[in-house]
């Protein structure tokens, strides 16, 4: 108890002091998730709506696909990821393993089916009729397309949280392909992981519960935005 | 239903776009990059955050430290995905420079193995100065060990213990392996209060938390040395070689020395690790 207690004590001394290193630790944490989650963003958005609007003959299996990856473990992905873009591997000549670089990219890995599997649910939830009605109001395909993403703004929003609290609280991946350098890729969770290590766990929590704060205020700002009235 | 694929294939693109650009900006520094993969218990003691910072500031290389047990470093420069490595497993070092994948293996410095556990030691081996004869009563006594299990130095370490102690551990309800860096078995020793080897630097700056008392320690047989050995460019073109070579002069300069002596001392009340360059391996620990 005495611990747990220290270990808060010692996070709000840590972030009231603008300690440098933590500062710039959780900096990184968000730059690399939410660069992550906007790759992801682009990607799994258009592809989800573009299998949920078109029929097309094996949908099923991708959906399932794109279903099971939402599951996709983290070490695994950044197993992959680490014997591709190691020096021997396809991708060496980028030399980008243990850099922020391949972290975004082990993490958009993860982050892209979560935000395509709930897109894909969110288009596919809509009423069918609506898309006929938007034709023919007289929209063209790009406006209906528009529209039905605004329509479903609220799980595409539920889409983004997911995808980030999915990738800034991950550890596996970043820690095999970011390699834990500090000031350089040193990572909340990362960090976290390091720390507990060295028995360092008054740092360990407080490190946590940054993170902990730093996840809520991110959701807390998407769902502000996500609940606002009439948005149009 | 083609405005609506092209519509998606612009996000697409702009989107592989936007990761390309990401990556594109990483790609122009070379050669300025070292990787070097070390033992954990160099990072754990804190000696690298110290040695690192002064090394970059010298040479205007940056180098990611990848801090793994030593087989694991020696494995990745066997593929070249490492530059230096600096590590404390001297027959698999042998080894790997006699199979052509280091050059240049160099004395660095050593401190010494311990054997820690709890304060009750219910093996009794408190004391007792063969660490061979330790091993032999904790297995006798079925009293719990912990093993690193991931083929770091301190693993190979003990498993030439064992064998000096004609046991085979393996398999036995006492025995357990973690697979964990040295800080971490630590703390699982601690909470489950179990016996385990461990490297003096690691235990001393972890020693506050702990709960775990040095019982056998000062056996010629503990001693813990580490090297640095350069990758074989020879073997692998990509390795960053003047980077590997720049590093490795820097931990046995005179300057690094002095500090690597000193280190820990203000903390810790005693020197976590020895300096040894330019020694003989043969002459240490007399």
């Amino acid at each position: 108890m005495e611990l747990i207690l220290q270990g808060i004590t010692k996070a709000f001394e840590l972030i009231l002091a603008f300690d440098p290193e933590v500062l710039g630790i959780t900096w990184l944490s968000l730059k690399i998730s939410g660069t992550a989650t906007f790759i992801s963003l682009f990607i799994g958005v258009s592809i989800g709506t573009a299998v949920a609007l078109n029929d097309f003959f094996g949908k099923r299996v991708v959906i399932s696909l794109i279903n099971t990856g939402m599951g996709l473990p983290p070490v695994v992905v950044g197993l992959f990821v680490m014997i591709f873009i190691w020096r021997s591997g396809p991708l060496g000549f980028l030399e980008i393993l243990y850099t922020p670089y391949a972290m975004i990219i082990a993490q958009a890995i993860i982050a892209t089916p979560i935000v395509m599997g709930i897109s894909l649910a969110a288009i596919q939830n809509l009423p069918p009729h609506l898309r006929l009605q938007i034709l023919s109001l007289g929209a063209s395909r790009l406006q209906m397309v528009w529209v039905l993403v605004k329509e479903s703004r609220l799980p595409l929003l539920a889409a983004v949280m997911a995808g980030f609290g999915g990738v800034i609280s991950e550890v596996g991946a970043s820690i095999m392909v970011g390699g834990n350098i500090k000031g350089y890729s040193r990572v909340l969770t990362t960090a976290t992981v390091m720390e507990s290590g060295k028995g360092n766990f008054d740092i360990a929590i407080a490190l946590g519960i940054i993170l902990l704060i730093l996840a809520f205020l991110i959701n807390l700002m998407l769902t502000q935005i996500q609940q606002r009235q009439n948005p149009r | 239903m083609k405005s609506l694929k092209a519509f998606n294939l612009t996000i697409f693109v702009t989107a592989l776009i936007v990761a390309a650009s990401v990556i594109g900006a990483e790609a122009a520094p070379k050669q300025k990059n070292i990787i070097l993969a070390t033992t954990t218990s160099t990072q754990d003691t804190g000696l690298l955050d110290v040695l690192i910072p002064l090394f970059e500031k010298e040479t205007d290389y940056f180098v990611k430290t990848i801090a793994v047990g030593s087989g694991q470093a020696m494995a990745m420069g066997q593929k070249g995905e490492a530059d230096v490595m600096l590590v404390h497993s001297p027959d698999a070092e042998k080894k790997f420079v006699d199979e052509g994948y280091g050059i240049n293996r160099r004395l660095v410095m050593h401190n010494d193995f311990i054997i820690v556990g709890p304060a009750e030691d219910s093996a009794k081996i408190k004391g007792v100065k063969s660490s061979a004869e330790a091993m032999k009563l904790i297995a006798n006594a079925n009293a719990l060990f912990m093993s690193r299990g991931d083929n770091s130095g301190t693993h190979a370490k003990e498993k030439t213990l064992w064998k000096k102690a004609d046991i085979a551990p393996a398999g036995q309800k006492w025995y357990q392996e973690t697979g964990l860096g040295m800080g971490q078995t630590l703390n699982v020793a601690a909470e489950k209060k179990g016996y385990t080897l461990a490297d003096r630097g690691t235990y001393l700056s972890m020693k506050k938390n702990l709960g775990l008392d040095i019982l056998t320690e000062g056996d010629a047989a503990l001693l813990n040395i580490y090297h640095v050995i350069e990758v074989n460019s020879a073997k692998w073109p990509k390795a960053n070689a003047q980077g590997a070579k720049a590093f490795a002069d820097f931990m046995v300069s005179k300057k690094t020395q002095d500090i690597i002596k000193t280190f820990g001392v203000d903390k810790f009340g005693s020197s976590l690790f020895f300096p040894d360059a330019g020694k003989k391996v043969e002459d240490l620990g007399k």
